[in-house]
């Protein structure tokens, strides 16, 4: 109990530390750049068309709304994805400040999934643009979506927070990640609807994917304008609770063998 | 004047000196099946113990690799000892390398704060130094200079004036003040004994005997990882001196 209330109050004190680094990612993210900021927003649109002429004309799934299907689906796995690897180098990206001054190094991988964050926040002003295009209308049920984005950060913080000090110790982390990345991208219903597949990945993918948890909650808001099913929030939780929890416990395992590593 | 603020008891710091080092899971699990994994141990400090009551300042002297570096680290809670304990307290400003905290696609200005906030400082409370900051580097042509565009010289002084401007309790130097110009390093020696003068426990590590005579009190001598010799300053300096001479 005392241990971790001075674990809060050293997070409280290095607080403006971490404001820095999160605005420090956020500046030189599209410093010397011509369309700057704006580029947040246009490149899930861009990513999205090409989708929506590859899916309407290649492939062709029996989705109403397609467009809108797709994007939710596609930046959300987007922001997991960039957020969990933009993690895995925070430790390690770090090291020449962290051998030579303290600093509390979780705030590192936090800064990392937070400034990932605000960049998803971009991309949502492309979603919006979309839902407006395709005449999504607005309900109550859309102040659910801040929870829903609350579950994708506390999931991704986890995760990152593992895979940092995990790519400690073992360089090849990042490229037997982006694996499993790719693998699970397929495996997450984004742009095919989740009957399509065979019965038994159908249970497995409802039981075990969590972005499954939260692009389906998204999706049920967005598309049915309905409160998603008690049951998705529970795991949703659930699994990001699960994952932060694996996440911090890893990382505290490891945190004082890092600067012999790194 | 009696208070103690660091405290080491008996640290012994250890190291893998493996002769190849294992970073990825692919030799990991090679090395695990041949059964090669091997840890060889190399101790840094043995077993070193004294205390630095408030206000004192200590140089800390000894040739390359005696372990000097680490135990400054060690101090400043960066690296933790493998038996023994450490305690400090008080506000540390470590200068261990000037503007390590620097980001160097960043400007001058943007590095102060959160150089700042490294140190453990609010903008707002930097907002209160900025002016001092800049005035005692002498960097204001080159505020929106992206660090990255800096000489080493320049983000030293850059890196200095934000550490010691804040008054920290305990101020640890590591052999830094080499790289400015000699009227800079004269400059920072002044602020070094301003501060002193004011109640600042000091740390010093330098290769430049006569500064840590100059500037320091108590010294301590470490010889291999082995603390070989700790007192007055002058004396210890002397002997170490002596034995360096006999050595050529």
């Amino acid at each position: 109990m005392e241990l971790i209330k001075r674990r809060i109050m050293v997070c409280y004190q290095y607080r403006s530390l971490f404001q820095e680094l999160v605005i420090k990612d956020i500046k030189l993210k599209y410093r010397r750049s011509f369309l700057g900021y704006f580029w947040s927003i246009l490149n899930p649109l861009l990513t999205m068309l090409v989708l929506v002429i590859v899916f309407s004309n290649m492939f062709r799934f029996d989705i109403e709304n397609f467009p809108v299907y797709l994007i939710i689906g596609q930046t959300l796995f987007a922001a997991m994805n960039e957020a969990t690897t933009m993690a895995i180098w925070s430790i390690t990206g770090n090291a020449s400040l962290i051998k030579k001054v303290y600093v509390p190094k979780y705030i590192f991988t936090m800064s990392r999934v937070s400034s990932s964050l605000i960049n998803f926040l971009f991309s949502l002003v492309a979603m919006i643009l979309v839902f407006l295009w395709c005449r999504v209308t607005l309900n109550w049920c859309f102040l659910w979506i801040p929870v829903v984005i609350f579950q994708v950060y506390l999931f991704s913080l986890g995760l990152g927070l593992f895979l940092a000090q995990a790519a400690v110790f073992f360089r090849d982390i990042q490229y037997i990640y982006s694996v499993i990345l790719t693998a699970w991208m397929y495996l997450t219903p984004i742009f095919y609807p989740i009957a399509q597949l065979p019965l038994w990945l159908q249970k497995g993918i409802a039981a075990y994917n969590p972005m499954y948890f939260y692009i389906t909650q998204f999706r049920c808001v967005v598309m049915e304008q309905a409160m998603p099913d008690g049951r998705l929030i529970g795991v949703g939780f659930f699994a990001a609770i699960l994952a932060l929890l694996l996440g911090l416990w890893s990382f505290e395992r490891t945190q004082d063998k890092f600067i012999l590593y790194i | 004047m009696e208070e103690t603020v660091i405290q080491i008891d008996q640290v012994t710091v250890r190291f893998n000196m493996a002769s190849e080092r294992i970073d990825n899971l692919k030799e990991y699990f090679v090395k695990l099946l041949k059964r090669q994994l091997m840890f060889q141990e190399f101790l840094a400090l043995k077993n070193i113990s004294f205390q630095v009551k408030k206000g004192e300042s200590w140089g800390i002297i000894g040739t390359n690799g005696s372990g000097k570096s680490t135990l400054l680290k060690l101090i400043c809670g960066i690296l933790k000892p493998y038996k023994g304990s450490v305690a400090i307290h008080g506000t540390i400003a470590p200068l261990i390398e000037l503007g390590a905290g620097f980001d160097s696609e960043l400007t001058a200005k943007e590095n102060i704060y959160l150089n700042g906030a490294v140190l453990g400082h609010s903008r707002k409370y930097m907002q209160k130094f900025f002016n001092e900051i800049v005035d005692f580097a002498e960097l204001w042509e080159f505020l929106d200079m992206p660090i990255k565009n800096y000489s080493s010289g320049m983000a030293a002084r850059l890196g200095f004036s934000i550490a010691t401007v804040v008054r920290p309790e305990i101020l640890i130097v590591d052999e830094v003040l080499s790289v400015g110009d000699y009227a800079f390093q004269k400059k920072c020696e002044r602020r070094m004994k301003e501060m002193l003068e004011e109640g600042t426990t000091l740390l010093y590590v330098s290769h430049s005997i006569d500064s840590v005579k100059d500037l320091c009190n108590h010294v301590l001598w470490l010889d291999k990882g082995s603390s070989r010799m700790i007192g007055d300053a002058v004396q210890v300096c002397d002997a170490y001196m002596l034995e360096q001479d006999k050595r050529e």
